[in-house]
């Protein structure tokens, strides 16, 4: 049985220096906004505060100066995001690009390609959508089929992506495309690549989520031209690639902090000296929030020293997403208040809001079943 | 952890390994003390490991003792280890000398209070103690009292209380002593180096790491079950709906261990009163869920008294509502936190 390796360990100075940094940045750019908006959480989409948080340096930390990064550590990077999202800040215009696409192109991108996108991505200037779901691959995505035919200089592009958040407003995607059939090998013949989502041949139809949001998008590809130099990495290597990009994708504190504003909106709602069941509530939820801050810090500490912990990060997310959306249903057998949408007190639209989004947080990024799939596989049980 | 804590762990989990095999329960739940296995922990150092050499200690701190405490969880190791470390932390940090042999420490439920009066030059005990771990057996009870007024703590001979014997659900000793005026070996006023509601704490703390390390053995021991049992042709870990269930366990049992973890580092670095809290609630959460699903996997058999998997669940069932449960240190965190307001939240978490 491979055992997890959570260790403690404790943020070094300069990185507490940088909470103090963020923390003054969030206060004065984010000011009067309001509990209801800050509970969207990394949903929320605001380039005009992406720009900002670029400007003062908090995008791309940890790259390369010569890619307008940083060079700031994993762990200076990681007290951004941590009070990014516990402030409720609207991170969604970069979130994607910080958290995978740069870090795929600096992987495994050209030289080129370092060059021209990860500098606008560190000042803010590049929102990235994701390209991986089909209407027929959800979860299974090595099965998917859209197809990228090698043409003259590039690729022709023709299939459907779909779930592919913010592709109406977003720059580019990384996309994984077919570009060659390999019978009964599904994960051979992948391929990355940097998709310009204003080409021609692409269409952008949305999807309207069960809140009434447009997030989602069915992004269709009509013989759209891919040019040669928006590969990312090898023809072929794309399920590799892919993985470690899942990876990037799941070992943030984006992974249990998503109801964080609902459980601070409740301390308010009960005030100061709560009854014994909402005190019970209260120091429950906090007990599980300090105990997924010291894993989610401990995989942190573990990019930092140069490690993989993939398995870890498994663990992290299927326990913090079953947390995150365990919040809204404390919260009504707390309470019983309703949850509201455009009307109602403060409180119950931050509630309505996570009640309507909660059942998305053990979706997104890989479901649970697929990471106790990963999880067991890390015990020996597959 | 570090190369020394690496070397302790692999020193008890030898030690238990071959020291502690279920006949050796199976006894003690029968009533026997097992004395040889007391002395060779002592003589090994792992009895007092946080206590300084000039008190008869080991010389480590609290993280050697979160590795022994463990160690113990996991091997549902049959003796008052926990307490005895707990009951000489109380008398060196108050400048009393710690006696050799097991002890045991009072009072162990939140609401009970124990009460020293003068008596010319020395101090008499009175009141009753519920639910004493080893209360009636070991050598020595540590108790913390008021005393004019002031928390103190008392060294009392073993044996002179009346007791009357009970046991937790894992027949462990769960006795209830009471004095009247009995004359105590030594008392002190607690040490200054002692938070209030020490015993409370360092009983929680002490918890919640057996627990950690009762469910690393049941995560091991249903990941080793389900790969040997064959059904329907197949290893029941081949099952997904098996699998799941012990990805499952997989995350609270390394929940429950980060939490314990961090609470014994918040001990050395002097202020544990939020990881502590956190720790016991944590662990014995997930104890309730861990237990279920290592009995879930494990069939009828593991119901037996036969298999080995009850010496651990038939603790964590008692250990989660000792020193205060889940409920008692969650009201108590909640009232803290809502004292300090919603916005002091993150900060607060982040100063921890």
């Amino acid at each position: 049985m491979a055992t997890f390796n959570f260790q403690l360990g404790e943020l070094p100075p300069e990185a507490e220096k940088v909470r103090e940094e963020i923390r003054d940045f969030l206060a004065r750019t984010l000011g009067g906004t309001s509990a209801t908006k800050r509970a969207l959480s990394w949903g929320g989409f605001d380039r005009e505060f992406s720009r900002r948080l670029g400007e003062a340096g908090f995008i791309g930390m940890t790259w390369p100066k010569k890619y307008g990064g940083h060079e700031r550590s994993a762990l200076e990077r990681y007290v951004v995001l941590e009070e990014s999202l516990a402030a409720g800040a609207p991170t969604s215009a970069h979130w994607v690009a910080d958290r995978q696409s740069g870090p795929l192109l600096l992987r495994f991108g050209t030289e080129e390609q370092r060059q021209r996108f990860l500098p606008k991505i560190a000042k803010g200037e590049l929102a990235f959508a994701i390209g991986m779901s089909e209407p027929d691959s959800g979860s299974d995505l090595a099965s998917i089929r859209t197809r990228a035919e090698r043409v003259e200089g590039g690729y022709r592009v023709n299939g459907t992506k779909i779930w592919t958040s913010n592709a109406h407003i977003s720059d580019y995607a990384i996309a994984l495309f077919r570009t060659k059939v390999v019978p009964d090998k599904k994960h051979e013949g992948l391929s990355q690549f940097l998709v310009d989502l204003k080409s021609e041949g692409i269409g952008i139809r949305p999807i309207i989520d069960l809140a009434g949001g447009h997030h989602f998008n069915e992004v269709h590809f009509q013989n759209a031209f891919v040019p040669d130099d928006m590969l990312v990495g090898k023809d072929g290597d794309g399920w590799t690639q892919v993985t470690t990009e899942l990876a990037f994708e799941r070992s943030g504190p984006e992974r249990y902090l998503s109801s964080i504003r609902l459980i601070i909106e409740l301390i308010r709602e009960v005030g100061a000296e709560p009854g014994e069941r909402a005190a019970v509530v209260i120091g429950r939820l906090t007990a599980h929030l300090a105990t997924l801050r010291q894993m989610s810090l401990s995989i942190a500490m573990m990019l930092q020293a140069g490690q993989n912990p993939n398995l870890e990060a498994a663990v992290v997310k299927d326990v913090g997403t079953s947390f995150e959306q365990e919040i809204p249903e404390v919260v009504h057998a707390l309470l019983g208040v309703e949850p509201r949408l455009g009307s109602g007190k403060e409180f119950e639209r931050v509630f309505g809001y996570l009640v309507e989004h909660a059942p998305s947080f053990s979706l997104r990024g890989g479901t649970r079943e697929i990471l106790r799939g990963i999880i067991a596989r890390g015990l020996g049980l597959r | 952890m570090n190369d020394t804590r690496t070397l302790l762990a692999d020193t008890c989990a030898r030690l238990f390994t071959d020291q502690v095999p279920p006949a050796l329960i199976e006894s003690a739940e029968k009533g026997t003390w097992p004395a040889a296995l007391w002395q060779m922990l002592e003589e090994n150092g792992l009895t007092l490991p946080q206590i300084s050499e000039s008190r008869g200690g080991a010389g480590g701190a609290w993280g050697d003792a979160h590795v022994v405490l463990a160690a113990c969880g996991r091997f549902a190791v049959p003796l008052p280890v926990a307490e005895t470390m707990i009951g000489a932390w109380l008398l060196s940090e108050s400048g009393l000398n710690v006696p050799l042999g097991p002890l045991t420490v009072a009072p162990v439920r939140p609401a009970e209070k124990l009460a020293l009066a003068r008596d010319g030059g020395s101090w008499r005990l009175s009141g009753t103690a519920t639910r004493v771990p080893w209360g009636a057996s070991a050598g020595h009870v540590v108790v913390l009292a008021e005393g004019d007024g002031k928390p103190m703590v008392a060294l009392a001979q073993g044996g002179i209380a009346k007791a009357e014997p009970d046991v937790n659900l894992a027949q462990e000793p769960r006795d209830t002593l009471e004095w009247t005026g009995a004359p105590v070996l030594a008392a002190a006023d607690a040490g200054a180096g002692l938070p209030t509601g020490a015993l409370m704490l360092a009983g929680a703390m002490a918890r919640s790491t057996q627990m950690a390390g009762g469910l690393e053995f049941l995560l091991s021991q249903s990941v080793k079950y389900v790969t040997e049992r064959v059904q329907f042709g197949r290893p029941l870990a081949s099952f997904q709906a098996i699998q799941h269930q012990l990805a499952l366990l997989a995350g609270h049992t390394a929940a429950a261990g980060m939490a314990a973890q961090r609470a014994f580092a918040a001990m050395d670095e002097g202020d544990a009163g939020f990881e502590i809290a956190v720790a016991k609630i944590r662990t014995g959460e997930a104890s309730g869920l861990g237990a279920g699903i290592a009995h879930q996997c494990h069939g009828a058999i593991g119901f037996t008294y036969e298999h080995t998997l009850h010496f651990v669940t038939r603790r964590l069932w008692s250990w989660r509502a000792e020193f205060g449960a889940e409920a008692y240190w969650a009201a108590s965190l909640g009232r803290e936190v809502a004292a300090r307001g919603a916005d002091a939240l993150w900060p607060y978490l982040t100063s921890r």
